[in-house]
């Protein structure tokens, strides 16, 4: 084991030398969604600044650390210093910042925080993690992300990457699962099942030929956790395989991405060829006698891939369509070979349990659901970002505390995707772990959490939920294929206001019909959005029904765009973007609105508010 | 047949095994990815290649929402509909596009300008509503926004 003594050694000292670097060095936060709010703007910037300037400093890109509220990140450390974090920056800023902030001028600009490992306060600066989205959090899957460059394995190794892979060549596979059993780790991709048993049952399995998949598809629509994970830290995921592979015996192991991900796979890819370069993936890893190799499959978008053996299907170049088990992957999986699946928050968890010991990780959580979990935490939240909290964390803390909550007033908090349930403000003291979800008729899903404010129409995300759940049905199973479309029909007539209150019943008794008829997971699951709503929702559907009345004036058909004459200025803003020619009137006077012609698009209200003299004359009831 | 689509379809075959269905997807995205659609003989060409039926092919090939049937244009327009974007505001994006370019999902204007269609979930939900172009995200989208960045496209 000499040889990852010699390699830890030059990491650490690069990764030292970074630190204590006699120039300035600037890190920029490069994720999906950090580029999506401009990162590579300032990225243009900061080069096309030092150039200018003649200034010499180092530049590095970085994942996203995860909160997504405070996009595009800069951090500069200077010589002597820690990293100092600015949020949202701009062109304009950033040169402010190269300039002044690094010249050591007197500036406005005050950092947000510092990324020092000591959490007190150095030159009048908090830490980072204090700020009120971060410092609730429990990192351990997330530790890297946003902190090292993830396009190279050094940073990884200096920060004890591959310490829990070499600890899992030395106990062995059965230590391993022994280890994984003890941590109480459970399927972070939603259904919760015992790692450790799941890798067991592989391992007993009879075939000599076996493997692992890591599920990557990350469907549900809301969620983002494993792309930023994959994005920040991809060397976590390899190393969490790599002890998977190990502890099942597979030499061979696929990762089933999303083709939307575009900069994972391309940093997982990077992430490969180094790990291989090094001895840690390939022939005789690490000298163990064990060899295991990575292969990448891109998969082309059908949610049901998320299914095991949908997923399964797909790598065998056929349509993901599921099948009925037994026979479960773990014994007859992949090619008919024994396949353990697991999904990438649980792999990426694997290396941190190795490291520090499954009694460890044991200490967070609850009883039965031990261990942290990530969110996304998104909709109608102040501060929205990816977090990683200990199970258990009620909700309430998780949105006011950590999000912020909402600007509005708070109606829901919908859980676990397409699959999931809608809850309402009596569950926010709920305890967030597999069971006291799946009791509230929700499920923990793999970890979207979208807050819905007054401005949400419940009906209408029941609604949005089965048309997503319908179109993706793979069609094999007549309870989904059908069941889901007809609960689509009602809903959508419940939305143009022709809904009658005995359709109410007929959709409680669909849902229960799919929910138990259906082949695979998403047709038992897709009826969830429905029964909760009308569960803690049913005074809204009664509206609907009732008055043909949306109170949250979503659905289109029951709403009419309206000028208040006495707020309007006559700023002509709303005449000149519809386009329809809906509105109309002359200059300094109130404007009309032909409901005739209105065709609902939005352009004039949004106007209004952000462009026009008035701000608020024109309204949606 | 379309020589140049011919060409690019049999390079991309060599680097495969024949007679290897389990490398469809791969093939198929590869040829996308190169002729930005599917043309019918591109498949024909696969279908020769793995020995596989033209049905068979088209029967993976339309189960998965990535595969493209029609000639693109010039831009692509990705309207975000995941959970985040939907309780932002993505279909007032959607609905107000579609009566702006005057197409359909899966459709490509008159003029071959824009191609349209909706994609499930692009991971930037902190974001919503997001729209993408080509390959560029844009972020907090409004319909008024939307319509500003469209009019910079050539």
């Amino acid at each position: 084991m000499n040889n990852f003594e010699t390699i830890q050694k030059k990491a650490i000292n690069e990764w030292q030398s970074l630190q204590e670097n006699p120039e300035p060095v600037i890190y920029i936060g490069m994720g999906s969604c950090g580029i999506a709010s401009g990162a590579d703007r300032i990225w243009k910037q900061v080069h096309e600044t030092i150039s200018k300037e003649k200034i010499k400093a180092k530049v590095l890109k970085v994942g996203c650390i995860g909160p997504c509220y405070l996009e595009p990140l800069l951090d500069i450390q200077k010589p002597g210093f820690p990293r100092f974090s600015f949020n949202n920056v701009d062109e304009q800023k950033t040169i402010r910042l190269l300039t002044e902030f690094l010249n050591g001028e007197e500036s406005k600009l005050k950092p947000l925080g510092h990324l020092d490992s000591q959490r007190k306060e150095i030159d009048g600066i908090k830490s980072f993690w204090d700020q009120p989205m971060l410092k609730n959090q429990e990192r351990i899957v997330l530790r890297n992300c946003g902190i090292i460059d993830p396009e190279n394995i050094n940073h990884y190794i200096a920060r004890d990457g591959f310490k829990g892979l070499l600890k899992a060549l030395n106990i062995g596979p059965e230590g391993i699962i022994d280890e994984i059993k003890k941590s109480g780790l459970r399927g972070r991709g939603g259904a919760g099942f015992p790692t450790g048993l799941k890798w067991q049952f592989c391992r007993e399995a009879k075939g000599k030929l076996k493997y692992l998949i890591c599920n990557a598809d990350e469907g549900d629509p809301g969620a983002f956790m494993n792309r930023s994970l994959m994005e920040g830290d991809p060397f976590a995921l390899l190393e969490g395989m790599v002890i998977a592979a190990y502890a099942i015996g597979a030499n061979t192991g696929y990762i089933y991405i999303r083709a939307e991900y575009p900069l994972a796979i391309e940093r997982l890819k990077i992430a490969i060829t180094q790990m291989n370069d090094l001895g840690f993936l390939g022939k005789n890893i690490l000298n163990s006698g064990f060899s295991f190799e990575i292969r990448l499959k891109e998969g082309a978008g059908a949610f049901v891939c998320g299914e095991e053996t949908a997923l399964i299907a797909s790598i065998e170049g056929q349509r993901g369509m599921p099948r009925s088990r037994p026979p479960f992957p773990a014994t007859s999986g992949l090619n008919g070979n024994p396949t353990n699946i697991n999904n990438v928050e649980t792999l990426a968890t694997v290396p941190n349990i190795l490291r520090e010991g499954g009694n460890w990780y044991a200490g967070f959580g609850t009883k039965t659901s031990k261990g942290t979990k990530t969110f996304a935490l998104v909709g109608k939240v102040r501060r929205a970002g990816l977090i990683e909290v200990p199970m258990g964390t009620t909700l309430r803390k998780i949105i006011f505390d950590i999000g912020g909550g909402p600007i509005k007033p708070f109606k829901a908090v919908q859980t676990g995707g397409p699959s999931g349930g809608c809850l309402s403000e009596e569950f926010l003291d709920l305890p967030v772990d597999y069971e006291s979800l799946t009791q509230a008729g929700s499920i923990m899903g793999s970890g979207g959490l979208i807050v819905m404010d007054e401005h949400t129409c419940m009906v209408d995300v029941a609604k949005y939920f089965l048309k997503f759940t319908s179109q993706e049905s793979c069609g094999k199973c007549v309870p989904c294929r059908i069941g889901t479309t007809r609960i689509l029909e009602i809903l959508e007539k419940i939305t143009q206001g022709k809904g009658e209150i005995k359709d109410l019943e007929i959709l409680e008794n669909l849902a229960h019909t799919v929910k138990n008829g259906s082949l695979c997971g998403l047709g038992q699951t897709a009826p969830n959005p429905v029964l909760t709503t009308i569960k803690y929702f049913k005074e809204e559907y009664l509206e609907h029904i009732e008055n043909n009345r949306c109170p949250a004036a979503v659905c289109r058909d029951l709403v009419e765009y309206r000028v208040i004459k006495e707020k309007c200025t006559g700023c002509q803003r709303c005449v000149n973007v519809c386009p329809t020619g809906a509105i109309t009137g002359p200059r300094s006077e109130p404007h009309n609105l032909d409901l005739s012609k209105c065709i609902k698009c939005r352009a004039c209200y949004e106007i209004c508010r952000f462009d026009a003299i008035a701000g608020d004359a024109i309204v949606i009831e | 047949m379309d020589v140049k689509i011919a060409n690019t379809t049999q390079s991309i075959l060599n680097k495969f095994p024949q007679k290897d269905k389990s490398n469809l997807i791969q093939i198929l995205q590869a040829v996308q990815e190169k002729d930005s659609f599917l043309s019918p003989e591109a498949i024909g060409r696969i279908s020769e290649h793995l020995r596989v039926s033209r049905s068979y092919i088209f029967g993976v090939a339309t189960f998965y929402s990535q595969f493209k049937f029609n000639p693109p244009g010039r831009h692509s327009i990705r309207i975000c509909l995941g959970t985040a974007c939907h309780v932002q505001g993505g279909d007032f994006l959607l609905n107000a596009i579609k009566s702006e370019l005057d197409i359909s999902t899966g459709e490509t204007t008159e003029d071959g300008k824009f191609d349209l269609d909706r994609v499930a979930c692009l991971g930037c939900c902190a974001l919503a509503p997001v729209v993408k172009i080509d390959n560029t995200i844009h972020s907090r989208m409004s319909v008024i926004k939307l319509k500003e960045i469209l009019d910079g496209y050539e």
